[in-house]
């Protein structure tokens, strides 16, 4: 159905959303790129000039760097862990014949609708507290004595908190492709005399392998990227200043905005590189 | 796979899921309940579970902090306004997308949903000074602007697919029909697209309600919604439990109804269709 | 008033000329079949008439004006959908009164049309229904009072029966029929199923890949196609096509010979041959006859009952009189 008149209608129409994405990238961008070769402080004399790779070059040997990438690593690796195993026994569990399937559903992925500012609050709070949280209640009824979670296990802490909010996510994802599996193959591996064990790791297995990659790649954009979890709970202190934070910090604390972004570009490269992943896989989805 | 299972396996599977469910679902329980204590039975060791005076105090207690409506209100406008504005941008290139495709249609929708990858900090400042410059720093504005640009990659991908479920045959009908292009996207394709645009929507407003990056950190005083109210309960106030949970409580209580319903589009609409 | 001129028309998509450059005109108040295997152009060939594809080159005319550029909103056409294409938010009453609505004419037109239509078509009791709480048949004759109520200057008919099951087909094409004798308005109608095109047509198009084989009446297709392709494509079940020795026999490449125009004994005649499976009908009986040494198969037809069977020897003699000759390049001889 395309006519002349009907193509230019559609380049037409499709303009706005094109220029206003197309503004949305380039503008910011353009001047991030720019900046991150300028000596740059707007409340130390603005703009002091050309500096080439200086700021690249300060932002990765700043000491606070490879604590930060440490940081970075260990939340987005652990949560990652953690939500792709749990999911993927969780989607098998809830894939099982049971009564109130569709309850369980709901409660399962409620925490992926809950603001990442009220659930950072909630655990810090009412569960990390280390006097009145719940955990501490807890600790003290078996006689231990309470953790003060968020400074002296701050990274596991942060990582329990993320996990919850993305575990719903990784479950729902998995669930689907669960749901999707043949379940005359597994019959017929049955028949061919594989073991429980052997059908999952033979066959279940095989076939979430595609929606666990996407599972992995989607959450580590997003995991790259969180910032209200570490404001909430420690501020970027006691070890939980990601590679975001850092660039957050240098750029809006302390006014340093060359430093901070250089380091956006490298946030930037490194998004770049999980999302050429993840758009191969979406575009040969739309082939097919 | 058509067999009878054993009643025992049910009964165990049953528990088991329910037990993860509830487990998961415990965190938003416990501070739906606790919102309902007073302080001090909030923070009582051993915790008390649903044997307490029920008060709606903390409730009353939050709404009294005259700001709380206000934090509501821009919410409400913030999320309400960028997905409309989302969704007005998006129906014609989704449209555009659908019918008309050519073969830069794929590059041109994949290239959009790159655009969601950009991680916020890399352009952090340049938006910050763009918004000081055209003093729209803690504007309503300016966050629903923004908002609508991150997720309309989103909209005009979920758009998109809805719309490529509808035969192109009944378009070329409205227009051998007499309707102008016009006529042809209001009157046949939005009323036939009414459950995919309503979807679209409702996740779309989630995410933008949830979402706690720009929000925190391009407003103050004026235009904060509800994450910055919440975030601003960090510090000391954050040990005052029943306040706390009575205010999370307002804040998610919406949007997990709302989530509940859309659960389904989640799928979709953040895979890009990559997870059938 | 609905005369359509088609002039050196041609449709390329991308570097793929689908169809070269064709005239053909559609007199006023004609019903004209396009029909042809899938694939022929026919579809296109329709697209390019209602506006929905631009041509390639070429020109348009509709009622002795150039119609090339006109928006096919503008060019006074109504056409009926292979899936009907009904609008499935609107009552069958909407769904005809949505031509109406755009192009402004008044309520009380507007219904008095509505009524019209849904009383020739049987519609009355349907009009406050959805498209989805309708059978078949019925979303047909909405998508046909849709198109009636528009008072087109012709009607385009885009194979509309093939989601029908065969009973109905029937029916519609009656009823298809009929209304052309009613209104007397130009019809287009698309079709793949040459028993539609010679039981509606006044003009038959015979289309392969995008060039017109043949036009001309049912029974001239019939008694006396232009060529091998037409030969085969119009009657059912098909014509015989023999080349070989018996063909130059008679001076030709190939000769055809119709299944209804052989005559069949068990004793004597011009081929001999085995019956393969012979297909009674109770009305007429179809012999597929093998081993003849003139074509892997020849089917006759045979008016009536006869008692052969598989593995039978029979003998089949053409009415030489009917029969069809084609040169080396497929071309009639007459």
């Amino acid at each position: 159905m395309a006519t002349k008149h009907s193509r230019s209608a559609a380049r037409l129409m499709m303009a706005p959303a094109v220029i206003l994405l197309l503004g949305w990238m380039l503008v910011p961008l353009i001047m991030t790129l720019i900046f991150s070769f300028k000596q740059y402080l707007p409340l130390r004399g603005g703009d002091l000039g050309w500096v080439g790779f200086d700021n690249y070059v300060r932002f990765v040997s700043s000491s606070a760097f490879w604590p930060s990438v440490v940081a970075t690593l260990t939340i987005v690796g652990g949560v990652l862990l953690i939500t792709v195993i749990i999911g993927v026994l969780l989607a098998i569990l809830l894939n099982q014949p049971m009564w109130g399937q569709g309850v369980v559903r709901i409660l399962v992925i409620a925490p992926f609708f809950v603001m990442p500012t009220v659930s950072a609050l909630v655990w810090k709070n009412m569960f990390m507290d280390p006097v009145n949280g719940l955990f501490a209640h807890l600790w003290r009824f078996f006689g231990a004595e309470p953790i003060a979670w968020l400074s002296e296990a701050s990274l596991p802490s942060i990582v329990l908190i993320v996990s919850w909010q993305w575990l719903p996510f990784a479950t729902l994802i998995l669930l689907t492709a669960i749901q999707s599996l043949d379940g005359e193959q597994l019959e017929a591996a049955e028949m061919d005399g594989a073991p429980p064990l052997k059908r999952f790791g033979y066959i279940t297995l095989p076939h979430l392998s595609r929606a666990i990659t996407i599972v992995v790649l989607i959450q580590t954009i997003f995991l790259l990227a969180i910032f209200a979890e570490i404001f909430v709970t420690t501020g970027g202190a006691f070890g939980t200043r990601t590679l975001t934070y850092l660039i957050f910090q240098r750029v809006l604390e302390s006014q340093n905005v060359g430093l901070g972004s250089a380091g956006g570009v490298y946030a930037i490269i490194l998004a770049n590189i999980v999302a050429i992943f993840l758009m191969r896989i979406v575009g040969k989805n739309l082939d097919a | 796979m058509a067999r009878a299972v054993t009643q025992q396996r049910k009964i165990i599977n049953t528990a088991a899921a329910w037990g993860v469910g509830l487990l998961i679902f415990f965190p938003i329980l416990w501070t739906v309940l606790t919102s309902f204590k007073t302080e001090a039975t909030a923070i009582a060791d051993p915790p008390v579970f649903l044997a307490f005076d029920w008060t709606l105090e903390n409730y009353s207690a939050v709404m009294e902090r005259s700001n709380y409506a206000r934090f509501l209100w821009n919410s409400i406008i913030i999320a309400g306004g960028s997905t409309i504005l989302g969704i007005i941008v998006a129906v014609p290139a989704a449209w555009s997308m659908a019918f008309v495709p050519s073969n830069r249609t794929k590059d041109i929708l994949l290239w959009m949903l790159s655009t969601k990858m950009l991680p916020a900090v890399g352009v952090l400042y340049p938006i910050y000074l763009i918004c000081i410059k055209l003093g729209v720093l803690d504007s309503r504005g300016a966050l629903v602007i923004i908002l609508m640009l991150m997720n309309l990659p989103i909209i005009v991908w979920m758009l998109y697919t809805y719309f490529k479920e509808i035969p192109g045959e009944i378009l070329e009908a409205a227009r051998m029909d007499g309707a102008t292009l016009k006529e042809e996207i209001l009157y046949v394709l939005t009323p036939m697209a009414v459950p995919g645009i309503a979807s679209t929507l409702l996740l779309n407003f989630i995410l933008a309600w949830n979402e706690a990056f720009w929000t925190l950190n391009l407003t103050a005083a004026n235009a904060a919604p509800l994450t910055a109210f919440i975030a601003s309960y960090s510090s000391p106030e954050g040990l005052f439990f029943a306040k706390l949970s009575a205010a999370s409580t307002m804040a998610i209580a919406p949007i997990l109804i709302l989530g509940w319903f859309s659960q389904k589009q989640l799928v979709s609409g953040l895979t890009f269709g990559a997870v059938k | 008033m609905g005369q359509i001129k088609l002039n050196q028309v041609t449709k390329s998509f991308g570097d793929v000329q689908v169809i070269p450059p064709l005239d053909l005109t559609i007199g006023d108040g004609e019903f004209t079949v396009f029909v042809g295997p899938s694939g022929c152009g026919k579809s296109t060939l329709l697209r390019l008439i209602a506006g929905l594809e631009d041509i390639t080159t070429g020109h348009i005319e509709i009622d002795g004006s150039d119609a090339t550029d006109v928006p096919p909103a503008k060019r006074g056409l109504a056409m009926v959908f292979q899936s009907y294409a009904l609008y499935p938010h609107m009552s069958v009453r909407k769904n005809i009164a949505f031509p109406m609505k755009m192009a402004g004419i008044d309520e009380d037109e507007q219904n008095r049309r509505i009524e019209g239509a849904a009383k020739a078509l049987n519609l009355t009791d349907y009009l406050d229904r959805r498209p989805g709480q309708l059978s078949g048949g019925q979303r047909q004759r909405v998508a046909i009072g849709r198109a009636i109520v528009r008072e087109p200057a012709a009607f385009l008919f885009d194979e509309p029966l093939s989601n029908l099951d065969a009973a109905l087909r029937v029916g519609m094409r009656l009823e298809i029929s009929e209304l052309h004798e009613r209104l007397k308005t130009t019809m287009i109608y698309v079709t793949h199923d040459q028993v539609e095109a010679m039981t509606m047509a006044d003009k038959i198009v015979v289309l392969r890949a995008g060039v017109i084989e043949q036009v001309g009446s049912p029974l001239e297709l019939y008694h006396s196609p232009r060529n091998e392709f037409v030969a085969g494509f119009i009657g059912s079940p098909k014509m015989n096509l023999i080349s070989g020795a018996e063909a130059e026999k008679n001076g030709a490449t190939t000769i055809g010979i119709r299944p209804e125009h052989t005559d069949v004994s068990m004793t004597d005649g011009m081929w001999k041959g085995v019956v393969g499976v012979a297909e009674h009908l109770g009305s007429d009986t179809f012999i597929h006859v093998h081993d003849t040494g003139l074509a892997d198969m020849v089917t006759v037809r045979i008016t009536g009952d006869i008692q052969a069977k598989h593995g039978d020897t029979i003998y089949l003699t053409p009415q030489m009189d009917k029969l069809h000759k084609f040169d080396a390049q497929g071309l009639r001889i007459e």
